[in-house]
């Protein structure tokens, strides 16, 4: 070949990317939109997973001494399927649709750091798999997904599998901590002209919160996990009690991340939910400054509240007390955000399409997981409840009725923009009804064994105890929920190809991100957009009656 | 409340949160009241807020007018934050009441103030039960697996002073019936208070993830009238049964590795890292509650207890039939 003719052929490599193969494009990519769909993509595959593992355990519990499984298996099972569910599951499903919506949502051309966004997906990532080798070298961690001290000292575990754990989470966790790095800087520094802090959607806003959260939980887990490893392996004695060492410190260590980091997976929640419900309302959010001021308000005390996690270990009535009092002062912010929602509903017109159907899910849920918190703030009362099957219920119903429902509403809502077309409605009914159903009959008796005497992590427990109708009710719901994620798969399978398409605006709603096309190009919008209130396409669809005139 | 859960439990024990039969539990219990009810008001009005805007406020069609947009209302959101407040602030105070009455640091030991100090030890997999001081008099002898304390008098109360610790990793010392769970954790000591207000027995279990047999590490608390518990006692005390008869048993006993580990008062054995065997044959179960204690099971266990608790900190020691068979005849008289 020439000279010229080979400066041709590079030259249209270059200019037509259309012959990069689609694997190497979402290998190497730096653009938000695909780092958002390969953290969904790995929180659903971890989901389906996870899933499976508490299949096993419910199955294992179906019968007071049952041998289904090993005892050191099922010890495993209940290990992975907590850390995988808030990991790489819980963590990673956020990060993916707050990286997808962020820069959309505030007009911007991509994140503040491409670059850091991918290494941050790929350490997530990474350190899932470390985590799961597990598996092949040995045997699963056998734990608990919160690791006490010094259970996870190499007298009291041997074998490698703390260390996977260990180190496959503290992998994760730098990516973790990269991604709310990335968020801060992006919403404080690239948002749309005319789009001050306090005219940002509220997804925006949660996500910003969630991101201090991330920076001020993420380096004491860090921290607390290489502290576990030299324990383990360079022969320190940080946990190690019989040299010295404390046990507490490592409930107070990862405590600090630890409740903080369940915050990180219901404020985004909190977010979406404020973008879905006034869009099916038809109304504009009831209270945005409370809403806002109560979501830094939840972010700040949840910094402060760690060792409720703890009441058991023998605190002063002092410092019993005053975590008592700071985890019950959250109800009231997150009272208040349940209240605006129900009154931006109140007087609305209310259309119960998936997003608002998932939306209704998470409220009638997340009150109720709320009120159990409550009564686990309660320190006596917690002297009964916690380590037992009633914090089990407690901390399902928020994480799945809270979490999960407000993603899959999430999901429901923003997929025609990712993706050009609509998901089944009628798929997504059956998936919802299954789920709720399923779901309510899982966790709620949990409540009363626990209540009835049943500690947690037992891989079996004595017939006669009353705990068996309990345990049998629970399975059979955990029964009847598993069809509905195989609906929700391949719900978002099939409807990428055969869903309707969906246009720009689908949900004729308010916030940038359907100012564009759907999917949006690889650089989010043609001009930028000039915003002058909470709502841009209100004001452009009502220039008579716009949101700055009232705001 | 309390008759439905135990309707409901289906068998013939008891371990509800709800019948408490000792001081604290009772006061967790009128506490919880309390407060399920005041969530139960809660859930009632913010439930049927949502159940009444989705009747009223539905359509079934996208198209349509757009509703008035409120964006907000000052003296409500003020009302709204104010009105849990409130109910925050009732809570705080009921807490502390509960809380100082529950949490207590317990007395000094004095003579002839009918109180019991036993030294309770979580261990991976079991419960070793250390019985220091009663009525003032030191006692110093240890078992395991069974708590037995007196029941008092509504005019001669005996409070029983657990001091709670751990040889190896967290446990948690949990009897529902008689007290909130509390932890034991190496490298300190905590305090639970118990006092039952009736004989009887009281079932519980390790409430923190322990390890491998977490889930058969059953707590049985023996709670009898106070001439009862004082026979047991004196007994206790006592060393072990010396049977003749059984004096080859007693050699193999002592020759094997099992002292190690073991202890029989009055022998040469005086091992700590398992239970006492002084008085085995006074304990109704084996392996920490999860088996009967009979010859069969006793058997069973010496040939192989991996087979009955995999992963439990005795191995099988491989005796020939014989030996072992001599071995149990002598266990069989430590009662």
């Amino acid at each position: 070949m020439s000279i010229i003719e080979q400066e041709r052929e590079v030259i249209q490599k270059q200019e037509s990317p259309q012959s990069t193969p689609v694997l190497d494009a979402w290998l190497t990519t730096v653009d938000h939109k695909k780092i958002g769909v390969l953290y969904i993509v790995m929180a659903v595959v971890f989901l389906v997973i996870g899933g499976c593992e508490a299949l096993i355990i419910r199955l294992q519990l179906m019968y007071p001494r049952s041998t289904l499984v090993q005892p050191d298996t099922f010890n495993g099972l209940f290990t992975m399927h907590g850390t995988t569910m808030v990991f790489f599951v819980g963590m990673p499903i956020l990060i993916g649709i707050g990286n997808y919506l962020v820069p959309l949502m505030i007009g911007a051309r991509d994140m503040a750091f491409p670059r850091l966004n991918a290494f941050g997906f790929w350490a997530t990532l990474f350190g899932g798999l470390l985590v799961y080798f597990s598996f092949v070298a040995g045997g699963a961690p056998t734990i608990g997904w919160f690791a006490y001290a010094p259970l996870t000292e190499r007298t009291f575990s041997r074998g490698s599998a703390t260390d996977f754990w260990a180190l496959g989470l503290l992998v994760s966790g730098v990516g973790t901590l990269t991604a709310g790095i990335n968020f801060i800087a992006s919403i404080l520094g690239m948002r749309s002209p005319g789009m001050t802090l306090r005219k940002i959607p509220f997804f925006a806003w949660t996500m910003l919160w969630t991101s201090v959260l991330l920076l001020f939980a993420m380096p004491p887990l860090t921290a607390s996990l290489v502290m576990v490893l030299l324990d383990r392996n360079l022969g320190t004695h940080f946990f190690d009690v019989q040299n010295g060492g404390s046990a507490v410190l490592w409930q107070h260590l990862f405590w600090f991340f630890g409740h903080p980091e369940v915050y990180i997976l219901i404020l985004p929640v909190f977010g979406m939910i404020s973008e879905i419900i006034p869009v099916f309302s038809r109304k504009v959010l009831f209270g945005y400054e409370f809403m806002a001021a109560a979501t830094a308000a939840i972010a700040f005390i949840s910094m402060g509240v760690w060792a409720h996690h703890m009441f058991t270990i023998g605190m002063s009535r002092v410092l019993d007390l005053y975590f008592a009092v700071a985890s019950l002062l959250v109800s009231i912010p997150t009272g208040i955000k349940l209240f605006n929602w129900l009154a931006t509903m109140y007087g609305g017109r209310i259309y119960l399409a998936s997003p608002m159907l998932f939306a209704i899910g998470f409220l009638s849920m997340f009150v109720i997981g709320g009120l159990t918190g409550i009564m686990l703030a309660i320190v006596p009362f917690d002297f009964q409840l916690t380590d037992s099957y009633f914090v089990v219920g407690h901390f399902h119903w928020v994480l799945i009725g809270g979490t999960l429902f407000g993603t899959f509403a999430g999901i429901h809502y923003w997929y025609p923009k990712v993706t050009g077309r609509m998901l089944s409605e009628r798929i997504a009914a059956w998936q919802f009804w299954l789920l709720y159903i399923g779901f309510i009959l899982t966790f709620g008796p949990m409540h009363v064994a626990g209540m009835l005497g049943m500690p947690r992590r037992i891989y079996t427990y004595e017939p006669g105890m009353g705990w068996e109708l309990w345990n049998q009710l629970s399975t059979v719901g955990a029964i009847i929920q598993a069809p509905s994620f195989v609906l929700f798969v391949y719900n978002l399978i099939a409807s990428a190809w055969w869903g309707k398409p969906a246009g720009d605006n689908p949900w004729n709603a308010w916030t940038l991100e359907w100012a564009t096309t759907s999917p949006p190009p690889v650089y989010n919008f043609e001009t930028l957009p000039i915003v002058h209130s909470r709502r841009p396409l209100w004001d452009l669809a009502h220039p008579d009656d716009p949101d700055w005139k009232y705001e | 409340m309390n008759t439905l859960l135990v309707l409901a439990s289906e068998g013939a024990k008891n371990l509800s949160i709800f019948d408490p039969a000792s001081p604290s539990a009772e006061s967790i219990r009128n506490l919880s009241m309390l407060v399920l009810a005041i969530c139960g008001v809660i859930f009632v009005i913010v439930e049927g807020v949502l159940c009444y805007c989705l009747l009223n406020f539905g359509r079934s069609s996208e198209k349509g007018m757009e509703p008035p947009q409120v964006y907000g209302s000052k003296p409500i959101e003020i009302a709204w934050t104010a009105a849990p407040a409130l109910i925050v602030f009732i809570l705080v105070l009921v807490t502390t009441r509960a809380l100082w009455e529950v949490e207590t640091d317990p007395p000094k030991p004095q003579s002839d103030d009918n109180a019991l100090f036993v030294t309770v030890v979580g261990r991976q997999w079991w419960w070793e039960y250390t019985y220091e001081i009663y009525d003032g008099k030191k006692l110093g002898f240890t078992t395991s697996n069974e708590l037995h304390i007196p029941v008092g008098q509504k005019d001669k109360k005996r409070p029983v002073h657990l001091a709670l610790k751990s040889a190896d990793v967290c446990h948690s010392f949990w009897v529902p019936r008689l007290a909130g769970k509390t932890d034991c954790i190496p490298g300190r000591t905590n305090y639970v208070y118990l006092q039952p207000s009736q004989p009887g027995l009281f079932l519980g279990q390790c409430a923190e993830y322990c390890g491998a047999q977490h889930a058969n590490m059953m707590i049985r608390v023996v709670a009898e009238p106070v001439d009862e518990f004082e026979k047991w006692l004196a007994h206790e005390q006592d060393i072990a049964v010396d049977d003749p008869q059984v004096a080859q048993g007693k050699g193999a006993f002592l020759s094997q590795s099992c002292v190690n580990c073991h202890r029989v008062r009055g022998t040469s054995a005086v091992g700590t890292f398992g239970p006492d065997l002084t008085h085995l044959m006074s304990r109704k179960t084996l392996a920490s509650g999860m088996t009967a204690n009979s010859p069969e099971t006793l058997r069973g266990w010496v040939t192989d207890p991996q087979k009955v608790k995999p992963s439990c900190l005795m191995p099988a020691f491989g005796l020939t039939d014989h030996d072992r068979d001599q071995l149990i005849d002598y266990l069989l008289t430590l009662k």
